[in-house]
C-alpha cells in the first residue's frame, strides 16, 4: 500500500547524464537522499499508523500479569497484578492496575489515564493509609516496582508520543520486520530513541531497543507467545526486558486476559480507585 | 663453564643469529603488551574484602563513580548563575559515557505534599528564579539530609555532581580514560564558560585515571633520568664509549625481551610493572660492568682482546650467575605477596635478571669481539681500598661493637612502623587527584566510604518497623562518629515521605508506622522518580537488604579498620537477627596493606634460607655461608629501623622491600666473601684475606652499587608514592649494605673466622674466581 508509492517517489528524480557517469550517480545519490529521508518518516508513521488502526476497537479487557524480576547472578522476585484497561476514542487509554503481591502492597491501586500530547494523570491508592495521591511528575522514565520497565514502557502506544522514522526491513524469527525507529517528542523521556521490530503480516511488535539519552544501548525487550483474541486484537503473553548495562531482566508475564468484561468510564474515576480489589 | 668459554668465542655468529632470533621473537609480544589502571589489579581473585565488595556491587547497583567538585569564587552555589552552571552541567552529565546515574543539587528529587498531591520534580527547577525562590532552594537543601555534606556543603560554598558508571567487566584503561577525558573536557568548556569557577574531579574513576597517569608520567619522566644517569656513570666508570654502546645494547634487548615476553604471557602493564624496565636497567648494568671493567683490566696487563675477554669471563662467570640467581630469588619471593601486580614486579623482574644474565655471558663478549675497548687506566683508586682495608683492620672492634650497637638501636625502632594504606597518599601532593581529594576532604566530603549492607533475611524485610528502627538508629551512630561526614541512608528517605503523606507536617518527619505504610510509601515514591535516579541502589531486588553508605575523612587504614569494626561490633550486639557487611574499594586497601605485610613477613626467612643455602653451596663453607647472613640481614633492619624513625608508615609497596632488597645485597656478600675465600684457600690468614678482598672487589663493589643506589633513587622522582617510597628506602637499604659489607662485615669475618687457616674450607675444585 503506502510503501510501495513511496518507493515510487524515491526513484522518479532521474538527473540526465551531463557530468559524466560517476559525477553523475553522485548528483542522483544527494538528490535522492531528501526525498528519501522525508519518505521513510512517512513510511515510518504509516507502519505505526497501521499499527494503532490494527489495534483499534478491543473496547475493554481484564488481564492478570506476573512480573519476574532478575538480577544479573538469576535471583528472582515476583510481583503480581491485575490490570483493567479501557479503549478511549479520541484520547489516551485508561487503566487500573491493582497489586497482589508483594502482599505488603495488597490492594495498591494505580490508575492512569493517558493522553496522547499532554501529561497523563496518574494516582495511586494507598490501602494502608486509605488515601489516594495524585502524581503529580513529569517524571515516568523510573523503573515500574524496580523491574526493568519503565512506566513509559508501558502505557498506551499514540503516535503523537513520537515521530517516526522507517529504516529498513529486516527478517524476524520465522517472519519479516519493519525495523522503526522511534523517537520521543516528550524531553522527560528516559531515551533518545526506540528501535522497533514491527511484524509486516500482523503489526505486531517483535521486539525493541531502548537508547538511553546518551545513545547506548539500554534494554531490548523481546515479545513472544503471541496469541489472537475475538479475531483481530494480537497479545504477547510474554515480554522479556533484558538490561544491557546492568544484566538484569524483567519477564512481564499475561496470565490471562479477558475482553468485553463490561467495564465503563465509571470503573476508572478516581472515586472507583478506592473501591478496586 | 670453562670449556664453554671458548666456545662462546668461537661460536660467535651462532650466538649473534640465536640471540637476534630470541630478541625479535619475544619483542613480537610486546604487540599484545597492555596497560589496566583499575585499581582493581591490587587484589587477588580470592581476596575477601574484593569478594565481599563485589557481591555488595552485585546485589544493588555499582557504585564506580566520578565527583565534580564545583567552587565558586563567590562562595555561594546557590547565585543564578551557579544554579544555571549546575542545571546545565548535570543534563550534559548524562551524556558521560557509560554512565547510569547522575545525582546533583539540581536533580535531587524534592518531594512535597499539595492537598492530595505528592509533588515529585527537580529541586533545581529550568526557569528564572527569584531571590526568595533560591532561598527556599538554599534551605531545602541545606536541611536534607542526602545532599548536605554530600553534594553541597553546609556553607553553601561548594556543590558537587556525582556521576555512576556502569564498566563492562573486565575493565580496559580505555573506557577509563574515555569516562575522564569526557568528563575533563565538560570541565573545561564550563570553566571557560564561568572564569570564576573551580572544578575538581575525584573518586574512582579519577583514582583508576591517577593510577594510569602517573605510570604514564613515571615512564615518561622517569626511563630518560635512568636512562642518562646510566650512560654518565658509565662514561666516567669505564671511559669506553664502545664499552657503553655495548652495556646500553644489553639493557635495552633485555627490558624489550622482558616485556615482549610478558605480552606472549597475556600480563598486562600496571602501575607497578611500569617500572620494570626502570628496575632491570640498574640491575642488568652490573653484570655488564663487572664483565668489561676485566676486561679492561686484562688488556691493561698487555693481554689480546681475545684473551681478556676469555680471562673475564673465567673470573665473572660464577659470580654473575650466582648475584643474579639470589636477586631473582629475592624478587621470586614477591610471589607470595597478595597483590597481584606486585607478584607480576617480582616474576618480570626475575626473568630480566636472568635474562640479563644469559645475554651479559654470551652476547656481550661477542659484541666486545667487534667493538674496540680501551685498556684501564686506574691505579689510585686501589690506594684508597688499601687504605680503607688497614683502617678497617686497626678499628675492628669499635666497627664489630659499633654496628652491633646500631643494628640493635635500628631493630628496637622498628616497631614504629605501622602499616597504612591510603590510596589517597599514594599520590604525592603535587598530583591533581591529591589536591582535588584534600580539596573535597575540606570543602565538602572526603573521599573514603564505606557501604553497609543491611540485611533481613527474607523478601520485603526492608519494610518491616524493626528494621527500619534499626536502620534508623544504626545511621544515627554512624553519623555521630568522628570519623564520618555523611551518612546516606534510606531511613531519611522513609522519614521525608512519612511527612509528604501527612501534608509536610514535621511531627511525622518519622519512620512508617507499619510493613505496609514504608511499603506503599515506596511503591508511590518509585513511580514518580525519573530515570536513572531510582532507588536500586539503595534496596536489592526483593528489598531483603538496603544499602547504606558512610562517607569518611580520608583515613589512614588502622582508622578505617578500626571503625568498620567497632561498627559491625556494635550492630552485632544491638541487632542481632539482622546481618550487617561492609565493603569499600577503601576498606580494601585499608586490609591489603596488613595481608601483604603478613604474608611478607613469613616468606623472609625463606628467602633468607634460600639464598644462605645458594651461599654456603658456592662458597663450600658452612662458616662463611652463616657469617653471610649476617650483612645480608642487618642493612634491612637498619633500613627499616630508620624508616621507622624518620617516616613510620609502611604501604603495600613496602612491605615487598626487605626481601626485594635481599636479593639485590646479597651481590655485594657474595662478591666480597668469594674473594676472601679465595685468599683463604690460598692459605692466608683471615687478616690478609680481607686485605686482599678489599684490594680485588672493593673499587667494583663501591661502582655497582652507587650504579643500583642511583637507579633506585630515580624511582624517587614517581609522583605515585608506592613507587617512590619503594625507590627511597631500596636505595638506602643498599647503600647501607655497601658499608655493612666494607666496615661490619670484615669485622665479623676478623671476629668469627680468625681461628685454623683453613681449617673448614674444603679443598678447592677450581681455581677461578
Amino acid at each position: 500500500m503506502l510503501v510501495r508509492q513511496q518507493q515510487n517517489t524515491a526513484d522518479t528524480p532521474r538527473q540526465s547524464d551531463r557530468f559524466g557517469i560517476a559525477s553523475g550517480w553522485l548528483l542522483v545519490a544527494s538528490l535522492l537522499c531528501m526525498p528519501l529521508a522525508q519518505a521513510d518518516a512517512e513510511k515510518g508513521l504509516a507502519i505505526a499508523t497501521e499499527q494503532k488502526v490494527r489495534d483499534r476497537g478491543w473496547g475493554d479487557s481484564e488481564s492478570e500479569l506476573q512480573m519476574v524480576l532478575r538480577t544479573a547472578q538469576g535471583r528472582e522476585s515476583v510481583r503480581r497484578m491485575r490490570t483493567l484497561a479501557l479503549e478511549v476514542q479520541g484520547d489516551g487509554d485508561k487503566s487500573l492496575t491493582i497489586f497482589d503481591e508483594p502482599l505488603d502492597v495488597r490492594g495498591s491501586a494505580f490508575l492512569t489515564h493517558s493522553h496522547p500530547t499532554a501529561e497523563d494523570d496518574q494516582w495511586l491508592y494507598l490501602p494502608s493509609v486509605k488515601r489516594t495521591r495524585r502524581i503529580a511528575s513529569r517524571n515516568k522514565s523510573g523503573p515500574f516496582m524496580a523491574s526493568e520497565f519503565a512506566y513509559e514502557d508501558m502505557t498506551s502506544f499514540e503516535l503523537e508520543k513520537f515521530s517516526f522514522n522507517y529504516l529498513r526491513d529486516e527478517p524476524c524469527a520465522e517472519l519479516t520486520c519493519y525495523v522503526v525507529e522511534q523517537t520521543p517528542t516528550d524531553s522527560f523521556s528516559g531515551y533518545s530513541k526506540i528501535l522497533v521490530w514491527v511484524d509486516q503480516q500482523h503489526y505486531r511488535v517483535m521486539r525493541a531497543e531502548y537508547y538511553d539519552k546518551k545513545q547506548s544501548l539500554l534494554k531490548i525487550l523481546e515479545l513472544s507467545d503471541y496469541r489472537q483474541y475475538l479475531d483481530k486484537f494480537w497479545r504477547a503473553h510474554k515480554l522479556s526486558m533484558q538490561n544491557q548495562q546492568t544484566g538484569k531482566s524483567t519477564d512481564l508475564l499475561l496470565e490471562s486476559i479477558r475482553f468485553n468484561t463490561g467495564r465503563s468510564a465509571a470503573d476508572f474515576d478516581v472515586a472507583a480507585l478506592e473501591r478496586a480489589r | 663453564m670453562a670449556s664453554v668459554q671458548p666456545l662462546i668465542l668461537r661460536g660467535r655468529w651462532l650466538i649473534l643469529a640465536l640471540s637476534l632470533c630470541f630478541i625479535v621473537l619475544s619483542s613480537i609480544g610486546l604487540g599484545q603488551l597492555y596497560f589496566r589502571g583499575d585499581y582493581r589489579i591490587f587484589f587477588a581473585k580470592d581476596n575477601p574484602q574484593l569478594q565481599a565488595f563485589e557481591q555488595m556491587q552485585l546485589e544493588f547497583n555499582k557504585s564506580d563513580n566520578i565527583l565534580i567538585g564545583i567552587a565558586p569564587r563567590s562562595g555561594d552555589v546557590f547565585q543564578p548563575e551557579m544554579l544555571q552552571l549546575i542545571r546545565e552541567y548535570t543534563e550534559a552529565a548524562w551524556q558521560t559515557p557509560y554512565s547510569i546515574r547522575v545525582d546533583s543539587l539540581s536533580n535531587f528529587q524534592h518531594t512535597t505534599a499539595e492537598v492530595d498531591d505528592l509533588v515529585v520534580a527537580d529541586l533545581v527547577p529550568n526557569s528564572q528564579l527569584s531571590a526568595a525562590e533560591r532561598l527556599v532552594i538554599r534551605d531545602i537543601a541545606i536541611a536534607e539530609p542526602a545532599l548536605v555534606n554530600r553534594l553541597v556543603a553546609a556553607n553553601g560554598k561548594v556543590t558537587a555532581i556525582n556521576i555512576t558508571v556502569q564498566l563492562p567487566e573486565p575493565t580496559q584503561q580505555q573506557q577509563v580514560t574515555e569516562i575522564w577525558s569526557f568528563v575533563s573536557d565538560l570541565s573545561a568548556q564550563f570553566a571557560a564558560r564561568y572564569p570564576n569557577v573551580e572544578f575538581h574531579h575525584t573518586g574512582i574513576i579519577a583514582l583508576n585515571y591517577a593510577f594510569a597517569s602517573e605510570a604514564e608520567q613515571d615512564v615518561r619522566a622517569l626511563v630518560p633520568i635512568m636512562l642518562a644517569a646510566i650512560m654518565l656513570m658509565l662514561a666516567v666508570l669505564l671511559r669506553s664509549i664502545a664499552g657503553a654502546l655495548a652495556t646500553l645494547l644489553i639493557i635495552v634487548v633485555t627490558v624489550t625481551s622482558t616485556l615482549g615476553i610478558a605480552g606472549w604471557l597475556g600480563l598486562f602493564m600496571s602501575t607497578a610493572t611500569v617500572n620494570v624496565p626502570t628496575i632491570l636497567m640498574t640491575l642488568a648494568v652490573a653484570d655488564s660492568v663487572h664483565l668489561l671493567a676485566s676486561m679492561q683490566f686484562a688488556l691493561a696487563d698487555g693481554k689480546t682482546k681475545s684473551q681478556a675477554i676469555q680471562y673475564s669471563l673465567q673470573r665473572n662467570w660464577q659470580p654473575v650467575v650466582i648475584t643474579s640467581v639470589t636477586t631473582a630469588i629475592g624478587f621470586l619471593t614477591l610471589n607470595f605477596s597478595e597483590v597481584p601486580i606486585l607478584r607480576d614486579l617480582g616474576n618480570l623482574t626475575a626473568l630480566g635478571v636472568m635474562l640479563a644474565c644469559v645475554f651479559s655471558l654470551t652476547l656481550l663478549p661477542v659484541l666486545m669481539q667487534f667493538l674496540p675497548l680501551r685498556a684501564a687506566t686506574i691505579q689510585q683508586s686501589s690506594g684508597t681500598m688499601a687504605r680503607l682495608s688497614e683502617w678497617v683492620i686497626q678499628r675492628q672492634r669499635l666497627l664489630l661493637w659499633g654496628f652491633v650497637l646500631v643494628t640493635l638501636l635500628c631493630t628496637a625502632l622498628l616497631p614504629l612502623n605501622r602499616v597504612n594504606d591510603e590510596p589517597n597518599k599514594y599520590f604525592a601532593s603535587s598530583t591533581s587527584f591529591r589536591q582535588a581529594n584534600d580539596f573535597m576532604e575540606q570543602n565538602l566530603s572526603g573521599f573514603t566510604s564505606i557501604d553497609f549492607a543491611l540485611n533481613g533475611g527474607v523478601a520485603g524485610a526492608v519494610n518491616q518497623p524493626e528494621l527500619l528502627q534499626a536502620l534508623e538508629s544504626f545511621s544515627n551512630w554512624l553519623a555521630e562518629q568522628p570519623e564520618v561526614m555523611h551518612v546516606n541512608t534510606l531511613s531519611d528517605v522513609l522519614k521525608r515521605l512519612n511527612k509528604n503523606m501527612h501534608q509536610d507536617d514535621l511531627a511525622f518527619y518519622r519512620l512508617p508506622e507499619t510493613a505496609a505504610e514504608a511499603a506503599q510509601y515506596l511503591l508511590l515514591y518509585e513511580m514518580s522518580l525519573p530515570f536513572g535516579l531510582d532507588l536500586n541502589n539503595q534496596l536489592n531486588i526483593d528489598k531483603s537488604a538496603t544499602r547504606l553508605t558512610a562517607t569518611l575523612y580520608n583515613l589512614g587504614s588502622k582508622e578505617l579498620i578500626a571503625l568498620e569494626q567497632r561498627a559491625l561490633a556494635y550492630f552485632a550486639a544491638n541487632w542481632p537477627d539482622y546481618q550487617l557487611s561492609a565493603a569499600s574499594a577503601a576498606l580494601m586497601f585499608a586490609y591489603i596493606g596488613e595481608r601483604n605485610m603478613a604474608s611478607m613477613l613469613t616468606t623472609l626467612p625463606l628467602a633468607l634460607l634460600l639464598i644462605s643455602i645458594l651461599l654456603v653451596v658456592s662458597l663450600r663453607s658452612w662458616r662463611l655461608g652463616l657469617i653471610s647472613i649476617i650483612p645480608n640481614l642487618v642493612p634491612a633492619l637498619i633500613g627499616f629501623g630508620l624508616w621507622g624513625l624518620l617516616v613510620g608508615e609502611i604501604n603495600l609497596a613496602l612491605s615487598v622491600v626487605a626481601s626485594m632488597s635481599l636479593g639485590i645485597i646479597v651481590d655485594d656478600t657474595v662478591h666480597f666473601l668469594s674473594k676472601y675465600r679465595h685468599a683463604r684457600e690460598e692459605g692466608r690468614d683471615s687478616e690478609q684475606a680481607v686485605r686482599y678482598a678489599f684490594h680485588s672487589v672493593g673499587r667494583a663493589l663501591c661502582i655497582t652499587t652507587l650504579v643500583l643506589v642511583a637507579g633506585f633513587a630515580v624511582l624517587m622522582f614517581s609522583g605515585f608514592r608506592l613507587n617512590s617510597d619503594m625507590g627511597l628506602l631500596t636505595s638506602g637499604i643498599i647503600l647501607i649494605a655497601l658499608l655493612v659489607d666494607l666496615l661490619f662485615l670484615p669485622a665479623c669475618l676478623l671476629k668469627l673466622d680468625k681461628t685454623g687457616r683453613t681449617a673448614d674450607v674444603s679443598p678447592a675444585t677450581t681455581k677461578h674466581s
